[in-house]
C-alpha cells in the first residue's frame, strides 16, 4: 500500500471528523417509473435512434438474412465480419449466397490481423442484449465470439435486436438483467447511433472514429 | 501541448479579459455556440421532472462524497480483483510520474489519448514529451487544439473558440489537407490520420466519467468512438481520474448519465457509454492486456476538509454552468487562464492552485445565479463564489483555512478604510462631523477611484445630507 494512498485516505477521514456525513435518500422513481407497452417502447426506440441517424428496419424473423443481403447490396458493401459460433452467425453462414458478400470471421487475436481489420472490412454484424426505449440505445456486452472491435472499427455496423427485448429505461435494463449482481463483463456498452462529432463549429458529422452507419434489424 | 495554467499566467486575468473582449471573432464564436447549447439543453429536458432529477443527481453525488474514503477502498479492491492495477497520486506531478513509469516499463514510444480534463490539469502531454514519449490527442476537438498548440477553451467542446475557416487553415498548415468548409471532409481527414496512430500506439490514456465502487467499473461517455479505440486497441490502457469521480452503486450512474449528456450538449445520451471492468480475459480476442487506474488527489482532499466547499466535488463536468454564464459567453474559456474555465473553474481552481494566484476568479462573476440554477447536481456555485471572495480578503494567512492563499487579497488601505468607517459611524457626533465635512468639501473628492471609475463616474457627495433635506421638508410642512 503506497504512501500516497494512505495520506489521501487519512486526509479524507480527518476532514470528515467524528461526524459521519449525511446524504439525502436517493429516490430513483424519476428514472425508473415508465410503463410503456411493447409497441410504445419499440416506437420510442425507433424514433430516438433515428433522430441521431441510426437506421432501423423491422423484419420478420424468418427473412432477416435475405433482408440483410439486400441492404448490403444496396449499400455496396462487399464483405461482412460475423461471429460464426453465435446463432445469428450460424444463420448467416447457412444462408450465404455465392454471389453475395464475402463473410469474414474474427478468429484470431486482433494483433494478428489489425491492419486487415482496420482497412479491409466493410461491415460487421453483431447481436445485442436488448435496447433502451427512452434513449434509443442498444446494449452490447462484447464476448469471445463477438469481440469489442466488431462494433467499432468497420464503417458499417449491423445489429440484430429482438423486438421483445426493448426496456423502457437504462435503470430498468440494469435491474431486470441483474448487471450488478452477476458481475460486469470486461466491457459493456450502450450504443446510440453511429459515431459522430460536433467539434467543428457545432456542425454534426458522422463516422468520425467509429462506424459511419448503424443499422438495426428488429426481428418481429 | 502547452498549458496556459502556469501561475504567472493565471494572475494576468484582467489583461486577457480585455484582449478577449476586443476580439469580435472570439465573441461571436462563443455567443453562437452558447446560445445554441442553452436551447438544446432546455429541449432535452422536455417532459422530465427536472427538479426531481436534479435532486436525485445531487443525492447520488452527496452519498458518494459522504462515503468517499470507504468507496475509494471498495473501488480499489474490486478493480484489483478484476485485474486492474490501481495507483494513487497526491499531486499532478506524482500522477505524471506514475504514468511515465508505466510507459517506460513497456518501452512505449507513442501514446494515444482520449479526452481527459484531469490530464490537462496535470499537464500530462507536456510531461510525456519531456520523457521522449509522443502523446497524441484523438478527440477531434482536442486534436485541433493540440495542432494549434493551445489548450481547451471549454471542458466539453475544447475547440469551440475556433470557427470552420480557422480549423481548415490550421489543418492545412499542419497536416497538408486541402482548405475546405466541408466539415465532413475535415472530419474524414482527421479520422484517416488518427487511424494509423490508433493501430500503432503502445499505450492508450483516457479519463473517467464515473468509477463505480460496487462493481469496479470505469464508465466513459463519448460520441466519436475515439475513447473506445483508445481503451481497446493499444496493449495497455491507463485511466486517470480525480478521486471525487467515484459513485457507490451501478444504478447511480443512470440518473447521472441522464443529467450529464442533456446538460452538456442537449443529447438524450452520447453515442457511446463505455463501461470497462478489467483487462482482456482468457480467450478474448481484443482489449488491452493491462489496465491501470490512476487516482489523483491534487487538492481535492483539502476541499473535502470544509463541509461547505466540499460541494465543489459534486461536479460531473457537464459544462452547463459555462454555457449559461454571461461572463464566460463574452470572454471565452482562455481568458480564465485555468484548466477549468467558467463558474466551476472559479470555485475549483482556487483549491487546485491556491487563492493567491487565482484571486481575481471568484470576483469575475455577476452573481446572476444562472450557474447554480442549471447545475445538474445542484452545486450552490454563487454561494461558494461569495465564500471564496470572503476567503480571499478575510483574515490573514495565519488564520486556519482549507483554502491555500486565503487572505491574499487583503490590503491595508481597505482594512484601514473599513476600520475608519466603523469608528465614525459608531458615534453620532463623529457621523455628523463627517456629514458636514463631506458636504462642505465635496469638490475635493477624487474623480478617479480605482477600478470603480474605469467604467463608471466616481461617486460625489451631495451638497446637503439626507438629514438636512428631510428636516427642511418637515419645517416647510411637507409630508
Amino acid at each position: 500500500m503506497s504512501k500516497a494512498r494512505n495520506a489521501i485516505l487519512e486526509r479524507l477521514r480527518a476532514g470528515r471528523g467524528d461526524q459521519p456525513l449525511q446524504a439525502p435518500a436517493s429516490d430513483f422513481s424519476v428514472v425508473r417509473d415508465r410503463d410503456w407497452s411493447l409497441t410504445e417502447r419499440l416506437e420510442r426506440f425507433e424514433t430516438t435512434i433515428s433522430s441521431v441517424n441510426g437506421e432501423v428496419h423491422r423484419v420478420v424473423e424468418e427473412v432477416w438474412v435475405q433482408h440483410l443481403w439486400a441492404l448490403m447490396a444496396a449499400k455496396g458493401l462487399n464483405n461482412l465480419l460475423v461471429a460464426p459460433e453465435t446463432v445469428l452467425g450460424q444463420q448467416l453462414l447457412q444462408q450465404q449466397q455465392a454471389s453475395g458478400p464475402e463473410l469474414r470471421t474474427y478468429r484470431d487475436p486482433v494483433e494478428h490481423w489489425k491492419s486487415e481489420l482496420f482497412n479491409g472490412v466493410d461491415a460487421a454484424l453483431t447481436g445485442c442484449r436488448g435496447a433502451i426505449a427512452e434513449t434509443g440505445s442498444l446494449i452490447l456486452w462484447p464476448t469471445v465470439q463477438e469481440p469489442r472491435l466488431m462494433s467499432l472499427v468497420p464503417p458499417v455496423h449491423f445489429v440484430v435486436l429482438r423486438a421483445d427485448q426493448v426496456y423502457c429505461t437504462f435503470y430498468q435494463a440494469l435491474a431486470e438483467q441483474g448487471w450488478a449482481d452477476q458481475g460486469m463483463p470486461t466491457n459493456a456498452l450502450l450504443i446510440s447511433g453511429p459515431s459522430k462529432t460536433a467539434d467543428i463549429e457545432q456542425t454534426l458529422a458522422y463516422g468520425v472514429h467509429g462506424p459511419r452507419e448503424l443499422v438495426v434489424l428488429v426481428l418481429e | 501541448m502547452t498549458q496556459t495554467s502556469t501561475l504567472s499566467d493565471v494572475r494576468e486575468f484582467h489583461p486577457r479579459v480585455r484582449t478577449a473582449l476586443d476580439n469580435p471573432q472570439i465573441r461571436s464564436n462563443f455567443r453562437n455556440a452558447m446560445d445554441g447549447l442553452m436551447g438544446k439543453r432546455q429541449k432535452a429536458f422536455d417532459g422530465w421532472d427536472l427538479d426531481k432529477l436534479r435532486d436525485l443527481g445531487a443525492a447520488v453525488r452527496l452519498r458518494a462524497l459522504a462515503r468517499l474514503p470507504e468507496l475509494l477502498e471498495r473501488l480499489e479492491a474490486n478493480c484489483i480483483r478484476q485485474g486492474i492495477q490501481v495507483h494513487w497520486a497526491e499531486t499532478g506531478e506524482q500522477a505524471c510520474e506514475i504514468i511515465g513509469d508505466i510507459c517506460k516499463a513497456r518501452q512505449a514510444r507513442t501514446v494515444i489519448k482520449g479526452k481527459s480534463m484531469v490530464s490537462e490539469e496535470m499537464e500530462l502531454n507536456h510531461y510525456l514529451e519531456e520523457q521522449g514519449i509522443e502523446a497524441l490527442e484523438s478527440d477531434l476537438g482536442e486534436y485541433i487544439v493540440q495542432l494549434a498548440e493551445e489548450t481547451p477553451s471549454h471542458i466539453i467542446m475544447p475547440a469551440i473558440h475556433k470557427n470552420t475557416t480557422e480549423i481548415s487553415d490550421l489543418m492545412h498548415e499542419r497536416t497538408g489537407t486541402e482548405r475546405s468548409h466541408d466539415v465532413d471532409y475535415l472530419t474524414a481527414s482527421a479520422r484517416q490520420q488518427l487511424r494509423e496512430k490508433f493501430m500503432t500506439a503502445d499505450v492508450g490514456i483516457s479519463g473517467v466519467n464515473f468509477a463505480v465502487a460496487q462493481t469496479g467499473t470505469l464508465c466513459l461517455v463519448e460520441n466519436e468512438g475515439n475513447g473506445r479505440l483508445t481503451t481497446t486497441v493499444p496493449p495497455c490502457h491507463i485511466a486517470v481520474t480525480g478521486i471525487e469521480k467515484v459513485v457507490e452503486h451501478l444504478e447511480d450512474i443512470s440518473p447521472l448519465l441522464a443529467l450529464l449528456t442533456r446538460s452538456a450538449t442537449g443529447q438524450h445520451i452520447t453515442t457511446y457509454v463505455n463501461m470497462i471492468s478489467g483487462p482482456r480475459r482468457d480467450a478474448e480476442l481484443d482489449g488491452p492486456e493491462a489496465v491501470h487506474l490512476v487516482l489523483v488527489d491534487s487538492g481535492r482532499s483539502s476541499v473535502y476538509q470544509d463541509p461547505e466547499l466540499m460541494d465543489t466535488l459534486r461536479c460531473i463536468r457537464c459544462g452547463a454552468c459555462m454555457n449559461h454564464c454571461p461572463v464566460y459567453t463574452r470572454v471565452g474559456g482562455h481568458a480564465y487562464g485555468t484548466t477549468y474555465p467558467g463558474p466551476i473553474g472559479k470555485i475549483l481552481m482556487p483549491h487546485l492552485l491556491g487563492l493567491d494566484s487565482t484571486r481575481d476568479l471568484p470576483s469575475a462573476s455577476t452573481l446572476c445565479g444562472a450557474c447554480g440554477e442549471v447545475c445538474p447536481v445542484r452545486i450552490p456555485i454563487p454561494t461558494l463564489l461569495q465564500r471564496l471572495r470572503k476567503e480571499s480578503v478575510d483574515g490573514d494567512r495565519l488564520r486556519p483555512s482549507v483554502v491555500r492563499g486565503h487572505g491574499s487579497k487583503r490590503h491595508w488601505k481597505e482594512v484601514l478604510a473599513w476600520n475608519a468607517f466603523r469608528w465614525i459611524f459608531a458615534s453620532p457626533g463623529r457621523y455628523r462631523l463627517l456629514g458636514m465635512l463631506m458636504t462642505r468639501f465635496r469638490a475635493f473628492t477624487p474623480s478617479r477611484v480605482g477600478a470603480w471609475s474605469r467604467y463608471r463616474s466616481a461617486p460625489k457627495p451631495a451638497a446637503r445630507t439626507l438629514h438636512q433635506l428631510v428636516n427642511e421638508r418637515a419645517k416647510g410642512g411637507g409630508r
